[in-house]
């Protein structure tokens, strides 16, 4: 069995972390009613006797996340400690610092990259230290502020510097266009480059989709039919049954996140008849380098009370996995191209169902020619607590790229009249060719995306033989 | 004399423990000693408290098939596997044919050719190396490639014969197309011949003919076991008839691979269905062969749906225009056949219909084309049975499919750069390319 680590940035990245952390218990004490540390709860947590040293097999002693979690400001982190998740992490895995990056990508990644430099790599060189086989890093982090788009693509830089073989999952959590931070399309636009650069796979979430999933279900949840009523605490927004009480205001937002990383992992955690490996999904979803923005989408959203789930249901669940309203980002995947897709199912469903719901849902889903058959399946048998089944599809699609180009109109508006520059050109190593260099690396991006779409030339001729 | 299996990949491990079960079973049925002593020989050893271990070596990048192939194996009580005949590692070859082939491959080179030393040893005599792998992967087909290269460096003259799985046409693995192209094209250089089953196929057999309606992986890897075991059993041959053969893999290969061009054999086995209308069911022999020979020159791999309109081309006018019109679009042209007919009755068994000259080219002897194995012992619950391994032009449409998606996808350069980072170049796809539409281009010009 292999191990991942999860890198947090900044407030967003350590807030969806604290969820992720707490659900992950909530889904391995649910599967591990024993008490046992077994392979599956080594992927993401040690097992650590009275004087800290891991100890393998048997039961559960003390768990610890392989997690780095960094801030600069203290804020967060400040709460972690005193929280009920605590115990899960020593103080040396909290990297912070006091007066925060100022919504400034330049000092999060040039100002702290530098300063911190050394820290973080102790740190997670002895998260990696403590695996079997690291597979995997999870970088968690937004866009928009200074330390997690800043920092978090520094840190990413580090860790490809560092550990080049193994494989980088970023999770970015977009700002809306109605975002208060006032420089964030300049620091989105910024952080694009490097996660363009660096990540080996991007999934992108924005609030606004966030936010509208979160109204659909409390909306469901008040106005239920009879027959129709929602089980309670069956949604991907619940945190029920997790160790943290208080519920903060954005805890249901950061929950779907969490979830989302719960589910990609599944495959590598739990059993099941089709596993997918977490590097697997970047060799079959990544047809070319800068490419690998995968949309996510997670149904079901609710488990409804009523417990006989009609086959309908489960057909249900996989067209709204395409469907706009269940995207994790604003996009439109089934007016658009597909480069590659990803099935991740979870709990009751068969091989059939799958073939049966791919074949039923091919014709309406346009493919890149060169990739008609472009589906990657998993099933893995343990279910998310509280649902029967779940899907969570990964969608390269082409129209990530109207993203993109509204963040890049932000982006112009502001860099027009330079606004806000001198901020950024004050900090040591930040020079203004950052600027156009990241406008051309997200105009070209865009242009790679624009260029799939457009009418491919015939099938290039087969060799032939002389005979 | 003995063979040393080499079970490479989820795929190989899998399809490996259900053969060894299978003949394990069939060599346990009753009045059989003879065909056991020769099967055991075979495939197994026996250790000093009697106990047989199979003569296969398990190799996996990842831990979980193998220790349920070993446990598995373990349980039945008739056999296991060798205490020290298994290599794993943590970590999967990702569905990359470059990081098994290029990373994977030569990192652990010297331990799996210590496995396989180790067996090999244990022989009195070798009869010849068989792997089973799929094609589809990243480690039955990198790994398993690079290790059939380093066995042919280390053993020149030993037989290597190969059994791959072709993948579902509609896969599970995106990349499918690309591993396939670069484990064909490869192998083809290494191999004795390549056997090859297609998951299409045996799943439609599954379906159709043995009725399961939630069909498995388990299931389609149970029909491949029956079909190999069905050639790999003991068997009279022309070589030796009046004694159970001792060297199968040489005798296949002297009958079907007549030029090293034409390598890709293929099966077909009849009857097979479900274990409860075989109950019901009688059998004769010269209705099975009309079958299977139908089956043959119509390219059907299942005795449901053949179409019986194909004929041979009458001897007459292929001798007379031996041009395009005499040979239909549909008839499927054969180098050589292998016939392997096992139950009752054998010697009763008129195999005529095989020694048509006109079901093969014209520049070989119809008697060096055609070879009959018979042995009087019913194979695997089946009173009589027909195999017929083959190699002939059915395998051209499914390969190229598989060089056709491969080539378009190609042409973009879609996911070349997760090979080039293992250092699988550009140059290196072309030459796989070109290799197998040489390939297709020599069966499509028998």
């Amino acid at each position: 069995m292999t191990q991942s680590i999860v890198v947090q940035v900044g407030q967003c990245g350590n807030q969806v972390g604290c969820r992720f952390w707490d659900l992950a218990l909530r889904e391995h004490a649910h599967v591990n009613q024993m008490g046992i540390y077994d392979e599956a709860l080594s992927s993401f947590f040690r097992n650590v006797d009275q004087r800290g040293a891991d100890s393998t097999g048997g039961r559960i002693n003390a768990l610890k996340a392989r997690a780095v979690l960094v801030d600069m400001e203290e804020g967060v982190l400040g709460e972690i400690l005193q929280g009920p998740l605590r115990s899960l992490f020593s103080s040396t895995q909290l990297i912070s610092d006091v007066s925060g990056s100022g919504n400034n990508w330049a000092v999060g990644h040039h100002t702290y990259g530098l300063a911190y430099r050394e820290q973080i790599v102790d740190q997670v060189r002895k998260a990696a230290e403590h695996c079997d086989c690291l597979q995997c890093f999870f970088l968690i982090h937004s866009m928009g502020g200074g330390t997690g788009s800043g920092l978090g693509t520094f840190v990413l830089k580090l860790l490809e510097d560092e550990f080049p073989e193994v494989c980088r999952i970023v999770t970015s959590v977009y700002p809306t266009a109605e975002d208060d931070v006032i420089t964030s399309p300049y620091n989105s636009i910024l952080a694009m480059k490097e996660l363009t650069e660096h990540a080996d796979c991007v999934l992108p979430v924005d609030n606004q989709s966030l936010v509208d999933i979160v109204g659909k279900i409390q909306h469901m949840s008040n106005t239920g039919k009879p027959g129709g009523t929602i089980k309670k605490d069956c949604t991907i927004i619940s945190g029920q049954g997790g160790v943290v009480k208080v519920e903060k205001p954005f805890d249901a937002m950061n929950n779907i996140v969490a979830n989302l990383l719960l589910n990609i992992t599944s495959s590598a955690r739990f059993e099941g008849s089709l596993n997918m490996d977490l590097n697997e999904i970047a060799m079959n979803l990544v047809p070319f380098p800068r490419l690998h923005y995968l949309l996510p989408s997670l149904t079901p959203l609710y488990t409804l009370a009523d417990v006989n789930v009609p086959p309908r249901r489960l057909d249900q669940m996989f067209s709204d996995a395409f469907s706009k309203e269940h995207q994790l980002i604003k996009a439109d995947p089934k007016h658009n191209l597909y480069l590659a897709c990803a099935l991740m199912l979870r709990g009751n469903v068969q091989l059939s169902d799958l073939r049966r719901n791919i074949e039923r849902l091919k014709p309406t889903l346009p493919f890149v020619p060169w990739n008609q058959e472009g589906w990657k399946t998993s099933l893995c048998s343990v279910p998310p607590v509280c649902h029967s089944h779940s899907l969570l599809a990964l969608a390269n699609n082409t129209c990530v790229k109207s993203t993109f180009i509204e963040l890049r109109e932000r982006f112009v508006k502001l860099y027009r009249r330079k606004a806000h520059l001198h901020h950024y050109l004050a900090v040591d190593g930040m020079e203004l060719a950052g600027f156009s260099e990241a406008l051309s690396s997200i105009s070209a991006l865009i242009e790679e995306y624009t260029h799939l779409e457009s009418p491919l030339m015939p099938n290039a001729p087969r060799l032939t033989i002389a005979t | 004399m003995s063979i040393v299996c080499l079970q490479l990949g989820q795929c190989g491990n899998q399809i490996g423990h259900e053969l060894f079960s299978v003949i394990s079973d069939d060599s346990n049925g009753a009045n059989r000693k003879k065909y056991k002593q020769c099967s055991d020989e075979r495939f197994f050893y026996e250790t000093s408290t009697g106990e047989l271990v199979a003569r296969s070596v398990l190799v996996d990048m990842e831990p979980k098939v193998i220790s349920q192939a070993i446990a598995k194996a373990s349980k039945s009580g008739r056999w296991r596997y060798g205490d020290k005949a298994d290599f794993s590692q943590k970590q999967g070859s990702g569905n990359n044919w470059a990081s098994g082939f290029c990373v994977h491959g030569p990192r652990h080179e010297e331990a799996v050719e210590d496995l396989v030393r180790m067996e090999i040893e244990r022989c009195d005599r070798l009869a010849g190396i068989f792997t089973m792998m799929s094609v589809a992967g990243g480690t039955g087909s990198g790994v398993g490639t690079y290790i059939t290269q380093r066995l042919r460096d280390l053993y020149p003259s030993s037989f290597i014969l190969n059994q791959v799985t072709w993948p579902y046409e509609a896969g599970e693995v995106i990349v499918q197309n690309y591993n396939s192209v670069l484990t064909l094209s490869h192998l083809y250089q290494l191999s004795d011949a390549i056997l090859v089953h297609e998951n299409d196929t045996v799943h439609t057999i599954c379906s159709r003919l043995m009725n399961i309606k939630h069909i498995s992986i388990s299931d389609v890897n149970k029909v491949i076991a029956h079909q190999l075991a069905s050639v790999l059993q003991p068997a009279y041959t022309a070589d030796s008839p009046c004694h159970y053969s001792t060297n199968p893999i040489g005798e296949l290969l002297t009958s079907l691979v007549c030029h090293p061009e034409y390598k890709l054999l293929s099966l077909c086995n009849i009857p097979q269905m479900s274990s409860t209308s075989l109950a019901y069911s009688v059998f004769n022999w010269p209705g099975l062969l009309k079958h299977l020979r139908q089956m043959l020159i119509a390219s059907a791999r299942m005795e449901e749906g053949i179409d019986w309109t194909v004929s041979a081309p009458s001897a007459v006018t292929s001798a007379g225009e031996s041009g395009t019109n005499s040979r239909q679009k549909s008839f499927n042209l054969s180098l050589a056949n292998l016939l392997i007919l096992r139950g009752k009755d054998v010697s009763t068994a008129v195999t005529d219909g095989f020694r048509d000259p006109a079901l093969y080219v014209p520049w070989l002897k119809t008697e060096n084309s055609f070879s009959t194995w018979t042995s009087p012992v019913a194979f695997n619950g089946y009173e009589k049975s027909a195999t017929l391994v083959s190699n002939n032009q059915s395998l051209l449409k499914p390969l190229d499919n598989i060089v056709r998606k491969a080539w378009n996808m190609f042409a973009s350069r879609a996911y070349v750069h997760q090979y080039t980072k293992f250092g699988i170049c550009e140059e290196d796809f072309l030459d796989s390319f070109t290799a197998l539409e040489q390939i297709i281009s020599s069966y499509t010009h028998l």
